[in-house]
């Protein structure tokens, strides 16, 4: 009722006052129950702001961050109240008719058309003409484009071709140690780079493999890869054939009666790999088994390399199998 | 004093006729037409806090040793990106809470725009004359997805690096030119170039920004140009009038308003909930990796699908036509995203329907659009669920080997299903209210005839 | 001094007979008399612990396995397994820790195999512990060791593995898990492991609410179902709904 009075008088002596243009807006009564609450809102908005100042002066707090956090966005949906309550409770929201801009303008468009026209009258040969601002402007763009060229090999892909493995090189653990043959045991795997490679050259994708020991018994190796094996050893890339993971587990049964058998297995997709079987593709995604690397044990036992892989390492592109690795 | 701004403004720029336009500018009122405004809010955050980021982030992968606070990594071998975004994390104060809140304004965004999309497709919001609108629309969203990955990248934890270098492998995959350019975009093979880490920074930071920047306030700028679409709330009402709230001051503190609320519930989650902890994941090397490894979510539908094609490459000869992640990695997407840009057109032909349209549908007054949305959406849903069948083997021990064939299945069939269910739903429920109306109007009547 | 060593051999003689027993009633069908293994499958009934219906029991020897394997697979109720064939989970605890003892005592007995590892924790590394076991158990067990997926197996978690059995995981290679020599991981690597393992059981969750620390997934999940759905629960509440018609 209260609302309703004051309502009132502040509108009859709104009308003393002489306006020289008319009301825009209509009228409506005030909310003072709303107002407190969005000043309310405001002023808990900036205690919070202060919350949050004070919050990053004070180094040795714990859980800064989630205080941090907290304090700010409590302000920001403090505001975000305030303003919600006089979008909908303080302001006068009318709803208004109008028409909507019209769906085409044809005069305009004539005029367009005819100004366009118009203005390539005075050439005569236009074919010739547009042949020579097309030829212009294609060859400037293309030249513009050139040095974009820098940016990579676009038609070298030799590149891809490439491993750090080649004929006599040892295999050395993260460490840097050659590997002995007897270094090597069953249902264990080890990752094996090129001796001789530096930090940096151990993040090509051609660098990594990782070593197996079967026994030589259940070794069923394809006939192009007889020979690759080292006393049972069988190396293989360690980046997965299909999206170039790293291939970091080794599923070694401890009962093979019941258990499943053995397998490289990939992380990023599950591609499962049969190391007895020349790297073969047991399930998931990838198209092509894994590069097999030829092992030979040298004279004091260390394991080298016999050549480089029988196929290319890293995920499959178009050259795949066009071309052998190189080394 | 705001008349002295006014006169002040005015006389200096003479834009007040189109600032009062702007200010009675009519948006029609319905909760649905607020989705965009949240992605857009959630744009602004990511810029700001990605500004903040910038001045701390350092692009680069020469090779460092760690001797922070941070214990297990101290002494590691890490490159200069992920070393300065542990300390982004751990020694900038409030650094962590800006690099959270960015990584959930990205993941919210994304979110905001798919549900944006979808009220426009379901609507119909997208026919003449705002077909121009639409298309840039989902530029917008493909552009994002490729934005978000970048960022998600150039940390080079573990995780990020494994995300990386299958990106790497999708883009090989491309048949013919795949090798060509994935070598030309990363300064060789894998892991490429000094060069990589600063390419793809200005693309994330500069780039992209730009171009998304720039689509949305084309994007805007049309939309007021054409004007809002509306629901017909009355039956009076037609084409040729909107009827809405104005921007000021009905609209303009409830939009506000909503900015401040989407920019707090993001905060709240900077700062509350943790996202990509990178200093729990370690440096990337290509040799490692992680097991259960995912994308973040606006990428799991490619995961998914890249984990569902059967293991073969389509050789031919000695040439490599199509290696395997070709079909998860470029064909699903560009499928997904070429029904995207291609449907209008494709509804064109199949109604005939050419005119321009103010007023948009419910969902149930077009059952065939309704129908195939739903379909393509639990197609893309299920692909994506499949992405995630390893944390599923996990939770509830279901093997993951028989979840990839079950699913293998599902996906052709289960859309169909779906399809058919909405096609149902829609007509059931248009038919529902035709009673409804019915029986009003013959209550009505019999009022009538009483009196 | 002596008697004390009569004792101490009296005592083990004893729990070795114990074991033995303990060792018939949940072990010899599928391990078979004396550890020496079941190669060929026989049908056996339903036992404590175990599903109740028939099944074909085979099993590999535990001759020369040590009070190592043994102390693993009871300590972490692995064994005796629900169903044959199933890979071995951690379950309930079968036996008293006396009863442990003893069958342990009897396994080790059955032919020479390693002790039971006291691995020292707080002598290790927690970087290099990081280090190796990005590069050795990751793959698997997935880097915060929350556990993962193999195809065809789950590597566990390790939020409830202790320091011994840590140890002992390592040198057995449990189920298709491989197994680590002391030349692949020595023992002083081994230390860092686990100190590792533990550190990480509580690990450096500074962001806040850690949801799982698996990452995306929970991420996503949080995206869609607390934020997305909070702020179109907003839009709901600052915009209009339609009237129906």
């Amino acid at each position: 009722m209260r609302k309703y009075l004051t309502a009132a008088i502040v509108l009859l002596l709104g009308r003393g006052h002489a306006r020289r243009t008319p009301r825009v807006l209509p009228t409506a009564p005030p909310n003072p129950g709303a107002e407190a609450a969005a000043v309310a809102l405001l002023f808990l908005a900036a205690l919070l702001g202060v919350g949050f100042i004070v919050v990053y002066a004070v180094s040795s707090l714990p859980d800064q961050t989630q205080l941090l956090g907290a304090a700010l966005g409590l302000s920001l949906l403090s505001i975000a109240g305030a303003l919600i309550i006089v979008g909908k409770k303080l302001v006068v929201t009318e709803e208004l008719v109008e028409p909507y801009p019209p769906d085409e303008h044809p005069g305009e468009q004539e005029l367009v058309v005819e100004l366009v026209e118009e203005s390539g009258e005075r050439i005569t040969r236009r074919r010739l003409f547009k042949l020579g601002v097309g030829a212009a402007g294609g060859t400037l763009g293309l030249a513009a484009l050139t040095p974009a060229l820098s940016f990579g090999p676009l038609f070298q892909t030799k590149y891809f071709r490439g491993t750090p493995w080649r004929k006599g090189r040892r295999l050395v653990d993260e460490g840097s140690r050659p590997y002995r043959a007897s270094d090597i045991e069953e249902n264990d795997f080890y990752t094996a780079f090129p001796e001789g490679s530096t930090l940096q050259s151990r993040e090509d994708l051609g660098a990594p493999i990782v070593l197996v020991r079967l026994p030589k018994s259940r070794l069923r190796l394809p006939p192009e890869l007889a020979g690759y094996a080292a006393d049972g050893i069988v190396a293989y890339s360690k980046i997965c054939t299909h999206a170039g993971c790293a291939i970091s587990m080794y599923r070694a049964p401890l009962f093979q009666p019941d258990e499943p058998r053995p397998a490289l297995v990939c992380p990023c997709h599950y591609s499962t790999f049969d190391p007895a079987d020349g790297g073969s593709v047991l399930f998931g995604p990838a198209g092509r088994r894994l590069p097999m690397l030829p092992l030979a044990i040298d004279a004091k036992g260390y394991l080298r390399a016999k050549g480089t892989f029988d196929d290319q390492v890293g995920p499959t592109w178009w050259g795949t199998h066009i071309w052998r690795p190189t080394p | 004093m705001i008349r002295r701004a006014v006169r002040y403004l005015d006389t200096r720029t003479g834009t007040t006729p189109i600032v009062r336009k702007t200010l009675r500018y009519l948006f029609p009122d319905h909760w649905s037409f607020l989705l965009g405004e949240i992605a857009l809010y959630a744009f602004i955050v990511l810029v700001a806090t990605g500004i903040y980021l910038t001045f701390f982030f350092v692009d680069s992968t020469r090779e460092v040793v760690y001797h922070g606070p941070y214990v297990p990594l101290q002494g590691q071998h890490m490159s200069e990106a992920y070393r300065s975004v542990l300390n982004i994390s751990m020694t900038v104060r409030a650094g962590l809470l800006i690099r959270q809140t960015h990584h959930w304004a990205a993941n919210v965004f994304i979110a905001a725009i798919i549900l944006h999309l979808f009220r426009v497709f379901f609507t119909g919001a997208y026919r003449k004359p705002r077909g121009l609108i639409y298309v840039i629309g989902v530029t917008m969203l493909m552009l994002t997805l490729l934005e978000a990955y970048l960022g998600y990248s150039l940390v080079d934890d573990l995780l990020s690096g494994m995300g990386l270098v299958i990106g790497y492998s999708v883009g090989l995959s491309i048949p013919f030119v795949g090798a060509n350019v994935m070598s030309w975009l990363f300064h060789g093979p894998f892991p490429g170039q000094s060069t990589l880490w600063p390419r793809m920074y200005i693309a994330h930071v500069l780039i992209f920004p730009v171009l998304i920047g720039t689509l949305l306030t084309v994007h805007v700028l049309l939309v007021a140009m054409r004007h809002h679409t509306q629901f017909r709330q009355t039956a009076t009402e037609t084409e040729r009038t909107v009827r809405g709230v104005p921007a000021y001051p009905g609209q303009a503190p409830r939009s506000i308003g909503l900015m401040f609320a989407t920019a707090g519930v993001l905060f709240l989650l900077g700062g509350l909930v943790q996202i990509n902890p990178i200093w729990l994941w370690g440096p990337f090397h290509t040799y490692v990796s992680t097991n259960g490894a995912q994308p973040d979510w606006y990428l799991g539908w490619l995961i998914g699908a890249l984990r569902l094609v059967p293991s073969f490459d389509l050789v031919i000869g000695k040439y490599t036509l199509v290696p395997n992640p070709f079909w998860g990695g470029v064909a699903f997407p560009l499928v997904v995203f070429g029904f995207l840009y291609l449907w209008p057109a494709i509804e064109r032909k199949i109604t005939g329907d050419t005119a321009f349209h103010n007023l948009v549908e419910r969902p149930r007054d077009n059952p065939l659009r309704t129908a195939l949305g739903i379909g393509i959406v639990t197609w893309v849903l299920l692909v994506f669920i499949a992405g995630s069948s390893d944390r599923v083997y996990v939770w509830l021990n279901v093997s993951y080997t028989s979840q990839i064939d079950i699913y293998r299945v599902l996906v052709f069939v289960i859309p169909l299903l779906a399809a058919a269910i909405a096609h149902r739903v829609c007509e059931e429920l248009v038919a529902g209210e035709k009673v409804e109306r019915d029986e009003r109007a013959a209550e009505a009547e019999a009022r009538l005839a009483r009196t | 001094m002596t008697a004390h060593v009569a004792l101490a051999v009296a005592i083990a003689a004893l729990s070795t007979g114990q074991g033995k027993q303990l060792y018939g009633q949940y072990c010899i069908s599928c391990h078979g008399a004396n550890g020496e293994g079941v190669a060929q499958a026989r049908t056996i009934g339903g036992a404590p612990q175990r599903i109740q219906e028939q099944q074909s029991a085979r099993g590999p020897s535990l001759r020369g396995v040590g009070a190592l394997a043994a102390d693993f697979y009871l300590r972490t109720g692995y064994m005796p397994l629900h169903r044959i064939g199933d890979q071995p989970r951690r379950s309930r605890v079968l036996f008293s820790d006396l009863e442990i003892r003893d069958l342990v005592a009897y396994i080790a007995s059955l032919g020479s195999g390693p002790a039971i590892p006291r691995p020292q924790p707080q002598l290790g590394n927690l970087a290099e512990g990081l280090h190796l076991f990005t590069d050795h158990c990751a793959g698997c067990h997935q880097v915060v060791a929350q556990g993962g997926v193999v195809t065809g197996a789950l590597p566990p978690a390790l939020d409830d593995a202790t320091d011994v059995q840590i140890a002992e995981a390592v040198r057995i290679g449990p189920y298709v898990m491989p197994k680590f020599s002391e030349t692949a991981i020595t023992n002083t690597q081994l230390n860092s492991i686990v100190r590792y393992v533990d550190w990480i059981k509580h690990p450096d969750n500074r962001g806040g609410w850690a949801i799982g620390d698996i990452g995306p997934v929970p991420e996503g999940l949080v995206t869609w179902f607390l934020a997305a759905a909070l702020l179109v629960a907003l839009c709901v509440v600052v915009g209009k709904r339609l009237k129906r018609a």
